[in-house]
C-alpha cells in the first residue's frame, strides 16, 4: 500500500498506479494539489511503489495578500 | 515524465504550454517568463524603485525573490493584520518574512506596519467593532491593506507597488466579476493599474502564471512560506470559483490561461471602455490624512478606523535595512503624535 498525507489527513491506496489515478481515487483534483514522493516534486505521470510517502501540498495558500 | 531541455525527471508539466521540466530549468524558465512579462506589459524598469507587498505565503514571497534575481530594486512590505485563528497566523506569517528577508535578500528593506501598534485595533477587531464583511473581516482587511501599501509607497517615494497576484487569482476574480457583469469592476481588472492623483502604480508581475507554478518555484528554490491559508478566506467566493475553475482546467487544459488572456485582449481593445468612462471619478485629498478618496471629508479608511486628527505624517518610522535579526526591534512602525486613537 502507499500512504498519502494531505492537509492532516491520511489516505492509503494500491500500488502500481500512477498518481494521477491515486488522485482520482481520493476525490482530490490533481490541479488543486502538487506532488511530493519520498521528499520530491515529481509530476503526476508518476507510478507508486509500496511503501512510498506521498504528501500533497496544497496550491491554494495565502489569502491575506 | 521527462524535462524537455536535459532529459532530467521533470517536476512540472505545464499542459496548457505543452512543456514539462526539471527543478533546475523551472527556476530558469519562471525567472525568464517573469522579466516577460514585466515588459510586455511595461510595467517598470531597472531604475524603478519597486516596493514588494509580502504576505509570507508562496507568491509574494515568490516574487521578491524573482525580482531580486532579476536585479530590480525591490524593498518589501509586510502588514501584520492581527489575524492568529488556530494557527497563530500573522504571527507566522511574520516570521516567515523575516527569515526570508535576512537569508535571500539581505541588501533589500523590509518595512513593517503592525495594525494593532500603530492604529491600536486588529482587523478582526475593527472589523467585528464597524459590522462590516457580514462576520467575515475581509472587506476590513482589503480597505486597509490598500491604504498602507498606497501611502507607504507615497511617502517612501515608491514607484511601483507589485503584489504577487498569480492567474488563478485574477481568473477567480475575472469569473465573479463576469457572472454578475460588473462591467465596471472588469473596466478596472489589469496587470497594470497606472498612477494616478496620488494613488501609487500597481503592477502584477506573476499575472501569467498558474497558482500551481508559483507554489513549485517556492518549492524549487527551498522558499519557506506559509504553507496555511488565511483563516478567514477558508471556503470564501474566491476559492470557490478557483475549484471551479480547476475542474474545468482539468478536463480542458489552457481554459483559466485563455479565459484570462482574452478578456484582456478584449479589454484592450476598448470592449469595456464605456465602463470605465462611466467609472473614472474625481479624487480629493482625504481632510485628515490626505490620501486620494473618491469623496471630499474623510477617506473611507479614516472613517473605519476612527482617525480624525488633523492631517499630518501618519507613519513615521525609519525602516531599515535587512542586515541581521538584531535589527528588527527597530523596523516597526509606529504611531505617530499627530493621530488620535483615544477614540479607538
Amino acid at each position: 500500500m502507499v500512504q498519502i498525507t494531505f492537509r492532516n489527513k491520511k489516505f492509503e491506496v494500491k500500488e502500481n498506479i500512477s498518481a494521477r489515478d491515486a488522485l482520482k481515487k481520493i476525490n482530490i483534483d490533481p490541479e488543486s494539489v502538487l506532488i511530493m514522493v519520498n521528499g520530491k516534486l515529481v509530476t503526476d505521470d508518476v507510478v507508486l511503489r509500496a511503501g512510498d510517502q506521498v504528501k500533497l501540498v496544497a496550491v491554494v495558500s495565502g489569502g491575506s495578500r | 515524465m521527462r524535462c524537455r531541455k536535459c532529459d532530467s525527471a521533470a517536476v512540472i508539466n505545464m499542459r496548457h504550454h505543452k512543456l514539462a521540466l526539471c527543478a533546475e530549468h523551472y527556476g530558469e524558465w519562471f525567472v525568464t517568463s517573469t522579466q516577460r512579462t514585466i515588459e510586455k506589459y511595461k510595467m517598470f524598469d531597472h531604475d524603478a524603485r519597486i516596493l514588494v507587498a509580502v504576505s509570507g505565503g508562496k507568491d509574494s514571497l515568490a516574487l521578491w525573490d524573482v525580482l531580486t534575481r532579476l536585479d530590480y530594486q525591490a524593498d518589501g512590505l509586510y502588514i501584520g493584520l492581527g489575524i492568529q485563528g488556530d494557527i497563530a497566523y500573522s504571527d507566522q506569517s511574520l516570521a516567515r518574512v523575516r527569515e526570508f528577508a535576512v537569508q535571500v535578500v539581505p541588501n533589500a528593506t523590509l518595512h513593517v506596519v503592525d495594525l494593532e501598534e500603530t492604529y491600536g485595533k486588529t482587523i478582526p477587531e475593527i472589523s467585528h467593532e464597524k459590522m462590516r464583511g457580514h462576520g467575515k473581516p475581509c472587506s476590513a482587511c482589503g480597505l486597509t491593506k490598500r491604504y498602507v501599501m498606497n501611502r507607504l509607497a507615497a511617502e517612501r517615494g515608491y514607484d511601483v507597488l507589485a503584489t504577487g497576484h498569480n492567474l488563478d487569482d485574477e481568473a477567480a476574480v475575472l469569473m465573479q466579476n463576469t457572472l454578475h457583469w460588473q462591467t465596471g469592476y472588469l473596466a478596472r481588472q489589469a496587470p497594470v493599474l497606472p498612477s494616478s492623483d496620488g494613488l501609487a502604480k500597481k503592477v502584477k508581475p506573476f499575472c501569467r502564471f498558474y497558482e500551481r507554478e508559483t507554489a513549485t518555484y517556492a518549492l524549487v528554490r527551498g522558499i519557506d512560506y506559509v504553507y496555511d491559508e488565511c483563516p478567514h478566506a477558508v471556503g470564501n467566493l474566491t476559492n470557490f470559483y478557483k475549484t471551479l475553475l480547476n475542474q474545468l482546467e482539468t478536463e480542458s487544459p489552457g481554459a483559466k490561461l485563455q479565459f484570462y488572456i482574452q478578456f484582456l485582449k478584449a479589454r484592450e481593445e476598448g470592449f469595456f471602455q464605456a465602463a470605465a468612462d462611466k467609472v473614472s471619478v474625481e479624487l480629493h485629498a482625504c481632510e485628515v490624512c490626505g490620501q486620494p478618496t473618491t469623496a471630499p471629508g474623510r477617506c473611507a479608511f479614516c472613517r473605519m478606523w476612527g482617525i480624525t486628527a488633523p492631517h499630518g505624517t501618519l507613519i513615521s518610522a525609519d525602516a531599515i535595512a535587512v542586515r541581521g535579526e538584531d535589527e528588527f526591534d527597530d523596523v516597526e512602525m509606529r504611531v505617530a503624535e499627530s493621530v488620535d486613537v483615544s477614540g479607538l
